[in-house]
Order: structure tokens, then C-alpha cells, then sequence
């Protein structure tokens, strides 16, 4: 009986993701938070590392490397910053995945190998102004005109929406229909260099300002036949199986943040003094800071027992749901604990605390919410 | 090979038939008839050594069918999903604790005498640690044992003993030294018939089967050939055992917890509230999947801990400090959690949920037994605090 689900080869990358992070990113992320900003080249420089594609085949340009290789990848990530973690996972297990599950040779060649490679950036599509988890009420629409489409449309609250060369989006292609609610849409890889698109605003958010977040617009963009992502019509089925990687990313790299919260507030309770003392030694304080830990460890197994399911192919979408609802509720709790328990330093602007405070509230709304993760819960659990 | 190592394998989900079934014919027909009773027949215990439910962890020399730590999982989940909690936990103390700690300290003439006659299902054992002023803080037992000759003479009390007011045999924790330090506690096996051995079934709210029980010791002589273990390593045995202790405590709250759970979710469906079955309103449909995510968590935490266990049992090389520290984890998360689950479960029934005739009061008196015993939550939270190098220099 092993305790580790990971291997020497994953230790080895472990350690270069780790140098990577430590030396390209760390260092810079409060100078990106203030600039609201961060430079192209973290995907180049993670693609030449070969990150950007640890888990897909040597085919597709990837390093053919198994589910906790991407696990190590995120962990790392996350470890530093929710916001580069949620961009780079956006690249990796978001944006991607739909080209090599649901994409043709042309469009691994044209779009896949150089995302991997860091040398395009790409963005998923789904959420619009008037539409979020609730994916079958999308209107931005493609409309078939020869061998083209014709889009129009718009998208919000899209993260690398602004640098992105191309965006894997969620469609409508066909009449809203009640006898099938979840036909007439289908997916598109769309460049966005082409005419009619537009980045109409880049939101300025609380947290996760590195990032850029961006309502899109789609002004009768022409799309050649080529850009269709998979089967058209069946673009709700393909979204609906790119949301579980994505949630499986989004757990791992946020309990990954997690963790590395609750060590940075055990090593400040130790050190910080008051009445005489460490306040880690107060018992009130050690408490709270043993159930954040315990919290940590428990929603840590449900993920890795998820990641276990994902890399033996097991589609588990139960487990999934449960994973990212859990991991957005404890690290909420959690960063919030650190901060009470940094005081007055947990509210200084640029430090690692309060911008995690800021930047883990997007945990239980992207990606589905909290709420959305309890409905689909109660249908898989056969409620109502 | 990466990934997680499976805990089970195809023999395990045999056995959980095995047990299973043991526990659909031999006790949930008679829960409520037992607990009505607060009492059930002794002889469940020879009837489940018949169906091997005590041998999992001890060796064929003794009678046991293993070492295998993961088939005892199975028979400490599957029990504790019985009807009757109380009466699960009876067989656990038996099994976990007094046969536990005679397999692990005892010497060959004790395992004939006590282990071979307990995994039989012939004695019923029980441990005799907590006192009146002693429960979580052990090093603070006033039991005295002195030495007299070839004998030992016990004087003292124990209180909340499951099988107690039953058992054949106590393992039992006295002070054999007034020295400052771990060194002064010391096991004896005291017998039933012991001159001077007194002792009460004591009456809970909670676990009303179980023979809890007080214990009184007035002059008892024991003779040397019943300490268990050199004198003065008592303190270091009870912390021993407490590890594999808190792991089936969080085994057996999950079980529970499922249970709470799925009689919630299948009264929600037959009861009905403003013209519909309450499954129907949202709110108890996210409760319930907020309720599974918790169990779900929980199991994983416990189950990690439990991997510790049988990779240390099996000689690898385990980190000691990270198995405490895991372990008191899955202790200190589970039980609040059955506890309120079998409340949630409570909730859902409305009025009904006050009745005896309905299990869920039954599951809610009975979690809330587990913050307290084995170790309370606020020990867990110590423990986790000082491993995490925090807590009181």
C-alpha cells in the first residue's frame, strides 16, 4: 500500500515546474496584480517547458504524460496564484481539450500544437451578458451562409478573453426547441483575427486582477466551414464533457492554494507575537487553524480520489461536482480564517494573504457555482 | 505505477457480502426488539465469530484469518450500518480494544488464553481506561496497582467501559508508579470472577444495547502472569492504540452517517409538505447534496488515514508523525459530521423525527456519542495543533 498517488518521473517534474514557478512567476505576480497585467510570455515560456501539454498525447504535440502530471502542473501553480493558475489552467484544461477530443487533424495542427507549444492563447466561450451556468440559453448565434457561418453575439466574463488568439465557444446553430432543450448548439474554434470580432470591454474585477477578463463582441464575424468544433448540434453534449476537466483543473489548483494558505498562516501564527507571545501558541488560535488544515486534507483526498477516477478514464461527473463544490467552499473558508488570523497584515494591499482573500471568491461561482454543483448533485443523486 | 492503491480488492467485497448479510439476518431483525430491550442475547458474539467477523486482523495461529487491516474496515463499516449502533459498538470494543490489545502486548500464554477465546466468540473482552477524573487525559489514572508477591492488588474505579457490565475479561490501565513521565501506567487482565471486581451497567441517552459500564476494583488481585506488557509501558500502549482506535471510530461514524443519510433522502421522498413530497423542494435537495459532499470528503480523509495504517501494518516505511496527525484528522471530521447528518435526518422527518418508532432519533443520540469518546474533538485539535508545531510550548 503506497501514500502517494505519484511517481519518481512525477517528483523529477515536480521540481522543474517548481524552478519554474520560482523564479518566472512568483517573483512577479503583485507587480501583475497592480498592473492589472501580465506578459504573453508565461505561456511561451511554460509551452518551450513542455506544461502546456503534460497530459496530451506526443501526437498532439503533448508530452503523453498521464492525469498527475497535470496534477503536479496545477499544484504548483496554484500553490503561488489562484489568478496564473486559472489562466494557465484556462489554456490547458479548458480552451485545448475540445480541439483534441472533438477536433480534426487540420484543426489539431492549426490550433492545438502551437496552444501547446505556448505559441497561441486561447479561451473558452460559454458565459454570456445575459446567460452563465444555465448553458442552454445561450444566443450567440452561427448561421450558415454557403461553405461559412456568420456569427453574431456576445460573450462576458471571458478569462484571456482579451490576449486570446482563439476562442473555443459555445454556439447556438439551431432554434431554441422544447422537445430537445439542449439541441441546436454547437461548437466553434473562433480566430479572433478576424473581422466583425471585438474585444468590447476588459473588466476591471476585485481579484484575480492579473487576469483579463473580457466582454467579447461577435459583429457578423465569418467563420470558414473548418472552425466547427465536433458533430454541429452537438455542442451542448461536447461543452457539458469540456466543464468536467475543467472542474477537475479548478479543484486541483484551488486546494492547492488552499494548502499553501493554511502554511503560510501556521508559519506567521508561530512567528507573530502578541501578549507575549505566538499567537499560534493560544490555544483558540491553534484550533482554528487545526480544523482549517483538517478541512484541507479531507477536500484534498476527494480530489485526488477524483483525479485517480479521471486518470483511469472514469468519466465521474458525481465526484466531480462534489470536488469543485467542496474546494470552493473550504478554500473561501479557509483564506478567510488567515486573514483573521494575519490581522491588520491580512488587509495590506500586494501581500499574499489578502490578494488570495480577493482573488478565491471566483472559486464558487466560475466554472459553475456552488449552486449549480448542488442541482447536478441532486439529479445524479436521483432527488426530485 | 502511479495513482491511488485500491484499499479493497475482490476478496474485501466478498467478505462485505459475508458481513453484510450477517448483519440483514442476525441483527437488524431484532434492532428494534433490542433496543426496546436496552439488551440483546450474548450469544451475537458466537454467532459472529461463526461468520469470522472477529479475525480479520489476527492471525490463523490465534484463529484469525489475516492480518488484513482492510477486511477489518469492511467489518467495522458494515456493522456499524446495522440498525442497532449500540450493539456494534459492543462487538467493536470487544474486537478493536481488548482482543487488539492482547494480540499486540500480550505473550503467547495470554493470546491462548484471552485472544484464541475472544476471536471465538467464548470470552467478551473490554478496556478498561477512562476514570470519573481521567478520560481523554490519561496519563491522569488513579487506579493503583501494587505489587504484592507474584500478584498485583488493584483498587480503584473506571467509568463509560463499553462491554463492562459484561465482559468475561477487562484489559485494564493502573498506576504502577508516582513518577513524573510516561512510565507509570501499567496493563493488567483482570477476570470476570476476580474477588473484590465489582461493577453497574450505566444508563445513556445514547448506544442503549451497549453494556457500558462502571467498574469498581476493591483489593482485586491479579496475578503477574495477566500484566500485559513490561511495567510502566502502559501510557505508551493506550497511544498506540489509540491510532488504529480513531480510524474505526471515523469508519464507523461515516457508516452511520451514510445511514442518517439515505433514511433522510427516502422519508423525503414519502412525506409530503404543501401538496408535494419534500424531495421536491430545493433547499432539502442542496442540503442533501451539500450533507453527501461532506460524507464524501470525509470518507476520503478516512480512507487516507486508513492507508496509513495497513502500510505501516505491512512494514513500510510510514512517517509516523503524518499517521497521528492524518488520523486525528479523519477522527475529528467525522464525527461532528454523523452527528449532523443523523440531525439533518431528524429534521426532515418534522414531528416523526421525536418519535421512537423512527430510527433517526435513534442515529442522532447515537453520533453524538462520537465527539466525545475516543478522544474528544477538542484532543484531535490539540493533537493536529502540535503536530502543525502549534498549541502551548
Amino acid at each position: 500500500m503506497k501514500l502517494t498517488p505519484f511517481t519518481e518521473d512525477h517528483d523529477l517534474l515536480r521540481k522543474t515546474v517548481r524552478e519554474w514557478v520560482d523564479t518566472e512567476i512568483a517573483p512577479h505576480i503583485a507587480a501583475w496584480e497592480e498592473a492589472g497585467d501580465f506578459p504573453d510570455d508565461v505561456f511561451r515560456g511554460a509551452g518551450e517547458l513542455g506544461l502546456l501539454g503534460l497530459a496530451f498525447p506526443e501526437s498532439a504535440g503533448g508530452q503523453g504524460g498521464d492525469y498527475w502530471s497535470q496534477v503536479v502542473f496545477l499544484e504548483e501553480i496554484g500553490r503561488v496564484s489562484q489568478p496564473i493558475a486559472m489562466v494557465l489552467s484556462v489554456q490547458t484544461d479548458m480552451a485545448t481539450p475540445p480541439i483534441l477530443q472533438f477536433g480534426d487533424k487540420t484543426q489539431i495542427e492549426r490550433w492545438l500544437k502551437p496552444a501547446l507549444r505556448g505559441e497561441l492563447i486561447g479561451a473558452i466561450g460559454i458565459t454570456e451578458p445575459d446567460t452563465g451556468s444555465d448553458v442552454a440559453s445561450i444566443r450567440t448565434s452561427a448561421v450558415r451562409d454557403g461553405d461559412e457561418w456568420i456569427l453574431n453575439g456576445s460573450k462576458m466574463y471571458i478569462t484571456n478573453g482579451a490576449r486570446a488568439d482563439f476562442i473555443t465557444m459555445v454556439v447556438r446553430t439551431g432554434d431554441l426547441d422544447d422537445a430537445d432543450p439542449w439541441g441546436g448548439i454547437s461548437m466553434f474554434v473562433v480566430d479572433t483575427s478576424l473581422p466583425g470580432f471585438s474585444v468590447s470591454k476588459k473588466l476591471e474585477k476585485a481579484g484575480m486582477r492579473l487576469s483579463d477578463t473580457a466582454l467579447l463582441f461577435m459583429d457578423d464575424v465569418r467563420l470558414p466551414a473548418e472552425a466547427l468544433l465536433g458533430v454541429e448540434g452537438a455542442g451542448f453534449k461536447q461543452i457539458m464533457w469540456e466543464l468536467q476537466g475543467e472542474r477537475m483543473g479548478v479543484s486541483v489548483f484551488g486546494v492547492a492554494g488552499a494548502r499553501a494558505v493554511v502554511d503560510q498562516t501556521i508559519a506567521y501564527a508561530r512567528q507573530r507575537t502578541s501578549f507575549g507571545q505566538p499567537i499560534g501558541e493560544f490555544q483558540a488560535v491553534s484550533h482554528r487553524l487545526a480544523e482549517m488544515a483538517t478541512e484541507v486534507e479531507a477536500v484534498e483526498a476527494l480530489v485526488y480520489e477524483c483525479a485517480d477516477l479521471w486518470n483511469r478514464g472514469i468519466y465521474a461527473t458525481k465526484e466531480v461536482a462534489m470536488a469543485k463544490l467542496a474546494v470552493g467552499q473550504v478554500t473561501n473558508r479557509v483564506i478567510d480564517e488567515a486573514v483573521q488570523t494575519f490581522g491588520g497584515a491580512g488587509l495590506v494591499e500586494g501581500n499574499f494573504i489578502s490578494r488570495e482573500w480577493l482573488g478565491m471568491r471566483i472559486g464558487r461561482i466560475g466554472g459553475g457555482s456552488d449552486e449549480v454543483q448542488r442541482q447536478i448533485l441532486a439529479r445524479l443523486m436521483g432527488l426530485g | 505505477m502511479s495513482g491511488l492503491d485500491p484499499i479493497f480488492g475482490e476478496e474485501h467485497e466478498v467478505y462485505r457480502q459475508t458481513v453484510r448479510r450477517f448483519v440483514e439476518f442476525e441483527i437488524n431483525p431484532f434492532a428494534e426488539t433490542w433496543e426496546q430491550a436496552r439488551d440483546y442475547p450474548r450469544e451475537l458474539f458466537t454467532k459472529a465469530a461463526t461468520a469470522s467477523l472477529f479475525g480479520a486482523k489476527f492471525d490463523e495461529m490465534w484463529g484469525g484469518t489475516g492480518p488484513d487491516y482492510a477486511a477489518e474496515a469492511v467489518v467495522v463499516e458494515e456493522l456499524s450500518r446495522s440498525l442497532t449502533f449500540g450493539t456494534a459498538s459492543d462487538l467493536g470494543a470487544h474486537s478493536q480494544l481488548a482482543s487488539l490489545y492482547i494480540s499486540r502486548f500480550g505473550d503467547d500464554d495470554q493470546r491462548e488464553r484471552y485472544l484464541r477465546r475472544s476471536i471465538s466468540g467464548e470470552a467478551i473482552g473490554a478496556l478498561g481506561v477512562t476514570e470519573p477524573g481521567a478520560g481523554s487525559d490519561v496519563n491522569n489514572v488513579r487506579t493503583r496497582a501494587t505489587r504484592d508477591g507474584g500478584e498485583w492488588v488493584l483498587n480503584g474505579s473506571k467509568v463509560f467501559i463499553t462491554n463492562g457490565s459484561w465482559a468475561n475479561y477487562v484489559v485494564v490501565a493502573a498506576r504502577t508508579s508516582d513518577d513524573p513521565g510516561h512510565d507509570n501506567l501499567t496493563l493488567f487482565i483482570v477476570d470476570e470472577d476476580s474477588h473484590g471486581f465489582t461493577r453497574n451497567r450505566m444508563r445513556m441517552i445514547a448506544w442503549h444495547t451497549s453494556h457500558t459500564g462502571e467498574l469498581f476494583f476493591d483489593d482485586v488481585r491479579v496475578p503477574d502472569s495477566n500484566r500485559l506488557g513490561d511495567v510502566g509501558s502502559g501510557f505508551r500502549q493506550i497511544m498506540n492504540n489509540f491510532q488504529w482506535e480513531r480510524v474505526v471510530l471515523s469508519l464507523s461514524a461515516l457508516a452511520l452517517a451514510e445511514l442518517s443519510l439515505e433514511t433522510a433522502i427516502s422519508y423525503a421522498r414519502d412525506r409530503s409538505a404543501f401538496g408535494r413530497p419534500v424531495i421536491q423542494f430545493q433547499v432539502w435537495q442542496h442540503r442533501f447534496a451539500d450533507l453527501a459532499v461532506l460524507v464524501r470528503a470525509s470518507k476520503a480523509l478516512t480512507y487516507r488515514a486508513l492507508r496509513y495504517h495497513i502500510a505501516a501494518e505491512q512494514g513500510l516505511p510510514v512517517a509516523r508523525d503524518e499517521l497521528v496527525r492524518v488520523t486525528a484528522m479523519a477522527k475529528l471530521h467525522s464525527q461532528r459530521l454523523a452527528w449532523r447528518v443523523a440531525d439533518e435526518c431528524v429534521q426532515v422527518h418534522g414531528g416523526a423525527g421525536a418519535l421512537m418508532e423512527y430510527p433517526a432519533q435513534r442515529f442522532w443520540r447515537d453520533a453524538r456519542v462520537g465527539p466525545i469518546g475516543g478522544g474528544t474533538d477538542d484532543i484531535m485539535r490539540n493533537v493536529i495543533a502540535k503536530s502543525l508545531g502549534l498549541g502551548a510550548a
